[in-house]
């Protein structure tokens, strides 16, 4: 497969460029460095800008009103817009817009008018509430959280933690145990609206990603229609499931943006700083590192365009998806360790971006389903077998 | 850490002042009654941390106030939280930040 941008690709991914080095990076410098938002109004100056480009709702599915763009192309423009200090999470702060939680696509009629409709025309937003205390690599077998039948309804129970986004979402999607006899087959998604009585957000939850925290939540006696069951009954592992393994191409590609990011400094700094008489691009200790880097970028970026590419046809893209997560997370990391070495002091300083991709990118290896659990769903398909 | 700042309040004076850290964190400000009117935070580009921001508080209000602090390298996400507990705890944001609060504040129901 021949990853060369066409000729349209590359104009896309000049725009985007552009966009980032032109209108974030100016307003970036002047936010402070662990901010995760614009000021409203340049928000939605760049929002306007975003839509005469013809790209904002850039993940929203083209017959859901989002530009007909394919999803390889999108990856190569989720890597330039992640080239920025808040990049790894608020890749170009928001201004492409989204597609909310890809499980809301999941939903009946009714659940589309009051939720997924709203959510793409950006005045709800959603929270994804999988993981508990009791771990979240094996939610199957650790969720807790029991919804009960009542009512014509059901009944909430239990707790969640790292929930991303919670206390500032209109609605949220949280799965609980309808029936404990059955494993994995036993949970079921509901959509919470977060002013249903018996839903509480308690706390921030504080990790190295300062900017867009996590929080800890309580369902107690929460109580939810029928209607707010999303897709079926005791399948709502199989949602899960695909919402993750679809968003860690985009994850991916924000890893990667960013080591790119943190490369191109280090060769920068690298050709300026004289040590011992000579600049520290000559040295070969030097060189090796960014040799190291250039492999990590490039090696990610394949198995990342890899999985896009089964992805647009129509492929099981599960494994590749898989990889793309493992490479960019962990290359990813690796390029802005060694970046940060290459700058000495000043990489570990606020003053440079690079002490912000550090922490942030360090999550990318447990989000989104831990680098183990990406190595197990990869041995599966090497051994040709089930290894649970 | 503790979820709410319940440190006794010190008098913002230029001395107490200058005792402070130049490290990253959060503080609050409260008037002559302990009625907390302002949270605020020093982030990566104050000039000296929680002193210079302390610093600053002094000289735009005066004598009359009192502060606390918290070091804390995740002064980011520390500030919105003490925000969303204030107004969990009393209804409202303190006076200060009201007149000028960050763009979208979530909401806690703390136990
Ligand atoms: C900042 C942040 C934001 C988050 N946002 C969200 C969110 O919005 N929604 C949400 O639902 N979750 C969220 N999470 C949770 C995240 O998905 C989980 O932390 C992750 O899935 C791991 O779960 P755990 O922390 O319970 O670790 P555990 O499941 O307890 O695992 C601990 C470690 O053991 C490893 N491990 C587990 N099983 C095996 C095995 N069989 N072999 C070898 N190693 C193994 C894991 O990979 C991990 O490294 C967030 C987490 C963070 C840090």
């Amino acid at each position: 497969m021949d990853f060369e941008p066409s000729a349209e690709q590359q104009m896309l991914i000049d725009n985007v460029r552009r966009f980032v080095r032109e209108e974030i990076l100016p307003l970036e410098a002047k936010l402070d460095p662990d901010a995760a938002e614009l000021d409203p109004a340049d928000h939605a100056r760049l929002v306007e800008k975003t839509k005469a480009m013809g790209l904002y709702g850039i993940d929203i599915p083209h017959e859901f009103g989002g530009p007909d763009i394919d999803i390889v192309t999108r990856t190569l423009l989720a890597i330039e817009m992640a080239q920025h200090r808040a990049g790894l999470y608020a890749p170009c702060y928001g201004t492409f817009g989204g597609a909310g939680l890809a499980q809301i696509f999941e939903a009946n009629e009714d659940q589309k008018e009051r939720y997924l409709y709203p959510t793409l025309r950006g005045e709800k937003k959603a929270f994804f509430g999988l993981t508990e205390p009791s771990g979240g690599s094996d939610p199957a077998r650790a969720i807790r959280t029991r919804a009960e039948r009542k009512d014509n309804g059901w009944v909430i129970n239990g707790s969640k933690i790292f929930i991303s986004g919670a206390d500032r979402a209109q609605y949220g999607i949280v799965f609980a145990r309808t029936d404990a006899s059955k494993g994995r087959g036993g949970i079921t998604c509901f959509i919470v609206d977060h002013d249903t009585p018996g839903f509480h957000v308690r706390r921030v939850v504080h990790t190295l990603r300062s900017s867009s925290y996590a929080t800890e939540l309580e369902f107690k006696d929460c109580w939810v229609s029928d209607h707010q069951v999303l897709g079926e009954v005791n399948k709502g592992f199989a949602v899960a499931n695909d919402r993750l393994t679809r968003q860690r191409i985009p994850y991916a590609a924000a890893c990667i943006g960013v080591a790119i990011a943190a490369h191109e400094m280090a060769i920068e700094w690298a050709k300026m700083r004289e040590t011992f008489g000579a600049r520290l691009a000559e040295r070969q200790a030097i060189q090796w590192m960014l040799v190291d880097n250039e492999l990590d970028i490039r090696t990610a970026r394949l198995f990342t365009l890899q999985a896009a590419e089964k992805a647009r046809r129509g492929l099981p893209f599960r494994t590749e998806a898989a990889i793309a997560k493992l490479t960019a997370s962990e290359g990813g990391w690796r390029v802005v360790d060694r970046s940060m070495q290459i700058h000495g002091g000043m990489g570990m300083t606020k003053d440079l971006p690079l002490e912000r991709w550090y922490r942030e990118m360090r999550i990318r290896r447990v989000g989104e389903g831990p680098s183990e659990v990406q190595r197990m769903l990869i041995a599966r398909e090497i051994l040709g077998t089930s290894a649970r | 850490m503790k979820l709410r700042l319940d440190k006794p309040w010190t008098a913002l004076t230029a001395e107490n002042v200058a005792r402070l850290p130049g490290q990253l964190g959060v503080y609050q400000i409260a008037d002559a009654d302990g009625i907390i009117v302002h949270i605020g935070y020093a982030g990566g580009r104050s000039r000296l941390g929680l002193r210079s921001e302390l610093q600053s508080e002094l000289d735009a209000r005066g004598a009359g106030y009192g502060f606390r602090v918290e070091v804390n390298m995740q002064y980011a996400s520390r500030y919105l939280e003490l925000l969303m507990l204030h107004r969990a705890d009393t209804g409202a944001l303190p006076r200060d930040n009201a007149a000028s609060p960050p763009a979208r504040l979530g909401r806690l129901s703390p136990r």
